[in-house]
C-alpha cells in the first residue's frame, strides 16, 4: 500500500507515531509501579490509540475509502510505516517510559496547537480534540521527570540515563522534507523544523528544574519518516498484525 | 430482642458503616472476601492483558485496553473500601504475594486464543455480575456502594465479550472452532466461580446470617446458567455438558456434576498459570520499588522546603 499524495503521507506519519506509541505503552498494562500509575499509563495509551484512529479515518477519507482503518494498521510492512524512531523504542523501566512520553508529548503539544489553526477542518478538529489529551500526557510525564530527577540517587541516575539514551531519536522530529512543502503553502500544516525552538526551551527548562543535564554532542538518528526503522519495529508489527495476517478471510 | 446495635442494624437491613461497632468475625470475614475480590480484579488483568498487543482490530484493541483498565479501577476501589476495615493496601498486597490471600482461581487458566478474550468477557464477567448484583445488597456500606459502582461497567464488559464471541461464531470455520474451543475450556471454570455447593460451604451460613452474602452459591450459579445457556444456543455454540437440559417443573436448567477435584487442584497450584500470575505481580511490584521510593523522597523534599 503506497500513499500517493503528500497529504496522505503526512497524515500517515502522525497516525503511525501515535499508533506505535499506544501499542508500546499498552504492553505495560498490569506492570505499573502501583495501581494508580498503571491506570494512568493505560489512559495515555488509549489516548494515543484514539488519536491514531482519528487520523487513519482521515486517511481513509483521503483515499476515498479504498482502505479501512484496519487495512492501514494490519496490512502494511515495516518499510511502509512512517512513525518516528523514538516511539518504537522499548518501554524499558518506568523512567525511560516517562522520558519517552515527556519528549514526545512536548512535541505533540506544539504540533497540535499549530494544527488547530489548520485550513483543513478535519485536521483542525482532530488537533483541537487531541490537544487536551496531550496536555495531560505532558503534565503527567513532566511531573515524573521532576520527581525522578529530584527523588533518590538511584532515580536521578535512571532518569538521566533514559534522557541520554532517547536523545538521539529526537532530532528527526524536527526534520522537514518535500512532503510538507505544499501543505505548508496551503496553510494546512506548519513546518516541523519550526517546532524545535519551543520544544527545546520547554525540555531545557524541565531538565534544569529536575536537576538533570541536557545531553550534548549527540549524533542524531533519522529515517522513520521515510520508512527506515530500527530493528524494534518489525517485532512490534509481527506481534500486532499476526491475527489478521494468519486468517486473511476473517472479520473480527 | 436484639442485643446490640449491630444486630439491630442487620435485622433492619441497614448498612454497617466503618465507624460502627461490628463483631471481629464480621470484620475478618469482610476483609477476606473484599480483599480476595480486589485481588481477583487485579490478577484478572493479566490473562486479558495478554491479548492487548495482539487484538485483531484497532477498535477491539482499544475496547480491551479500556476494559482491563476498568478492572484496575475496580481493584483500586475495592482496596480502598477494604481499607475502611483497618487493613492497608500494602498488607493486602503482601498477603496476595505470600499466598495468604486468594484470588479467583479462574485466572489461573491461560488465554490461548483471541476467542478466550470473548469468553472471559461473556462468561467470567457474566458470572461476576450475577454475584456482584447480589452483593449490592450486602450489609457493609462501603462494599455495597463499590458493587453498585462496579456493576455498570461489568455489564459493558459482558456485552463486549459476547460481541467478540458472536462475531467469531458467525465467522469462518476456523473462527467458529476458536469460539467453541473457548467455550469448552471456560464453561466449567466459570460455573465453579460461584464456589462449592451450599452443603459443602461452611463459611456461607455465617455470611448469610450477617447479610454479607445475600444469596447462596448454588442459587447464584443456577441463575448464571439459566441466563447464559440461551445465549450460547442463540449463536450456535454447544455448552460442554451432556446432562444439561431444561427442566419444565423447576423452570431451571438441570446440569451435570461439577468436577470439584479439578477445582481444588487449580486452587492449590495445579493451574497452568498459578505461578506466573503471582510472579508477574511480584515482578511489577519489585520493579516499581525505586519509583515509589523516589516519589516519597521527592514529596518529602518539597514538604521540607515549604516548612523551611
Ligand atoms: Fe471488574
Ligand atoms: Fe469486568
Amino acid at each position: 500500500m503506497n500513499f500517493s499524495t503528500d497529504f496522505e503521507k503526512y497524515i500517515a506519519r502522525l497516525a503511525d507515531s501515535n499508533l506505535i506509541m499506544g501499542q508500546r505503552l499498552s504492553e505495560l498494562c498490569s506492570k505499573g509501579p502501583y495501581l494508580e500509575e498503571d491506570i494512568a499509563i493505560s489512559n495515555i495509551a488509549l489516548d494515543y490509540l484514539g488519536q491514531a484512529n482519528m487520523l487513519y479515518e482521515l486517511l481513509k477519507k483521503a483515499g476515498n475509502g479504498k482502505y479501512s482503518v484496519d487495512d492501514y494498521v494490519f496490512h502494511r510492512n515495516e518499510r511502509n510505516y512512517y512513525n518516528l524512531l523514538l516511539v518504537e523504542q522499548d518501554n524499558g523501566h518506568f523512567g525511560k517510559t516517562m522520558a519517552k512520553i515527556f519528549l514526545y508529548s512536548t512535541y505533540q503539544k506544539i504540533l497540535y496547537s499549530q494544527l488547530s489553526k489548520s485550513t483543513n477542518d478535519d485536521i483542525k478538529a482532530i488537533a483541537l480534540k487531541s490537544i487536551k489529551e496531550v496536555n495531560y500526557h505532558f503534565k503527567h510525564s513532566r511531573a515524573w521527570v521532576l520527581r525522578l530527577g529530584d527523588g533518590t540517587k538511584e532515580s536521578k541516575v535512571k532518569i538521566q540515563e533514559s534522557i541520554d539514551e532517547l536523545w538521539r531519536f529526537t532530532g528527526e522530529i524536527f526534520e522537514s522534507d518535500y512532503v510538507e512543502n505544499n501543505l505548508i503553502s496551503e496553510n494546512i500544516i506548519t513546518a516541523s523544523n519550526t517546532y524545535y525552538d519551543e520544544w527545546s526551551k520547554i525540555v531545557k527548562d524541565t531538565l534544569l528544574e529536575a536537576l538533570l543535564t541536557e545531553p550534548e554532542n549527540v549524533v542524531m538518528l533519522t529515517g522513520g519518516k521515510k520508512g527506515l526503522h530500527t530493528e524494534k519495529l518489525g517485532f512490534m508489527l509481527a506481534e500486532m498484525q499476526y491475527l489478521p495476517r494468519t486468517y486473511p478471510n476473517a472479520k473480527w | 430482642m436484639p442485643n446490640s446495635i449491630f444486630e439491630d442494624k442487620i435485622n433492619k437491613d441497614l448498612k454497617i458503616e466503618p465507624r460502627d461497632e461490628m463483631p471481629d468475625g464480621y470484620r475478618s470475614h469482610l476483609i477476606r472476601q473484599m480483599s480476595q475480590h480486589a485481588h481477583s480484579e487485579i490478577i484478572g488483568m493479566q490473562p486479558e492483558g495478554n491479548w492487548i498487543t495482539r487484538a485483531p482490530s484497532l477498535r477491539s484493541k482499544m475496547i480491551l485496553l479500556a476494559k482491563v483498565q476498568d478492572e484496575a479501577g475496580h481493584g483500586l476501589y475495592l482496596y480502598s473500601a477494604c481499607e475502611t476495615l483497618g487493613i492497608t493496601r500494602k498488607q493486602m498486597i503482601e498477603e496476595l504475594q505470600t499466598g495468604k490471600a486468594k484470588y479467583s482461581s479462574i485466572f489461573n487458566y491461560p488465554t490461548l486464543t483471541w476467542a478466550d478474550i470473548g469468553a472471559i468477557g461473556w462468561l467470567v464477567d457474566g458470572a461476576a455480575i450475577v454475584n456482584q448484583v447480589s452483593l449490592q445488597k450486602t450489609s457493609y456500606g462501603p462494599y455495597s456502594r463499590a458493587m453498585i459502582k462496579i456493576c455498570k461497567e461489568e455489564s459493558f464488559h459482558q456485552r463486549q465479550g459476547y460481541e467478540i464471541i458472536c462475531t467469531l461464531a458467525k465467522g469462518t470455520d476456523e473462527q467458529k472452532q476458536m469460539a467453541q474451543d473457548a467455550l469448552n475450556r471456560w464453561w466449567w471454570p466459570s460455573i465453579m466461580m460461584f464456589g462449592p455447593h451450599d452443603k459443602d460451604s461452611n463459611r456461607s451460613e455465617k455470611a448469610l446470617n450477617w447479610k454479607i452474602k445475600r444469596e447462596s452459591n448454588d442459587s447464584l450459579r443456577q441463575s448464571f446458567i439459566d441466563k447464559t445457556v440461551p445465549q450460547a444456543e442463540l449463536i450456535g455454540l454447544k455448552v460442554p455438558d451432556d446432562k444439561l437440559i431444561w427442566n419444565e417443573k423447576t423452570n431451571h436448567y438441570d446440569f451435570g456434576d461439577i468436577d470439584w477435584e479439578e477445582f481444588w487442584n487449580v486452587v492449590n497450584g495445579k493451574g497452568l498459570c498459578n505461578k506466573e500470575r503471582i510472579e508477574h505481580h511480584k515482578k511489577a511490584h519489585n520493579e516499581g520499588e525505586w519509583v515509589r521510593k523516589a516519589a516519597v523522597a521527592y514529596s518529602e523534599k518539597k514538604l521540607n522546603k515549604k516548612v523551611a
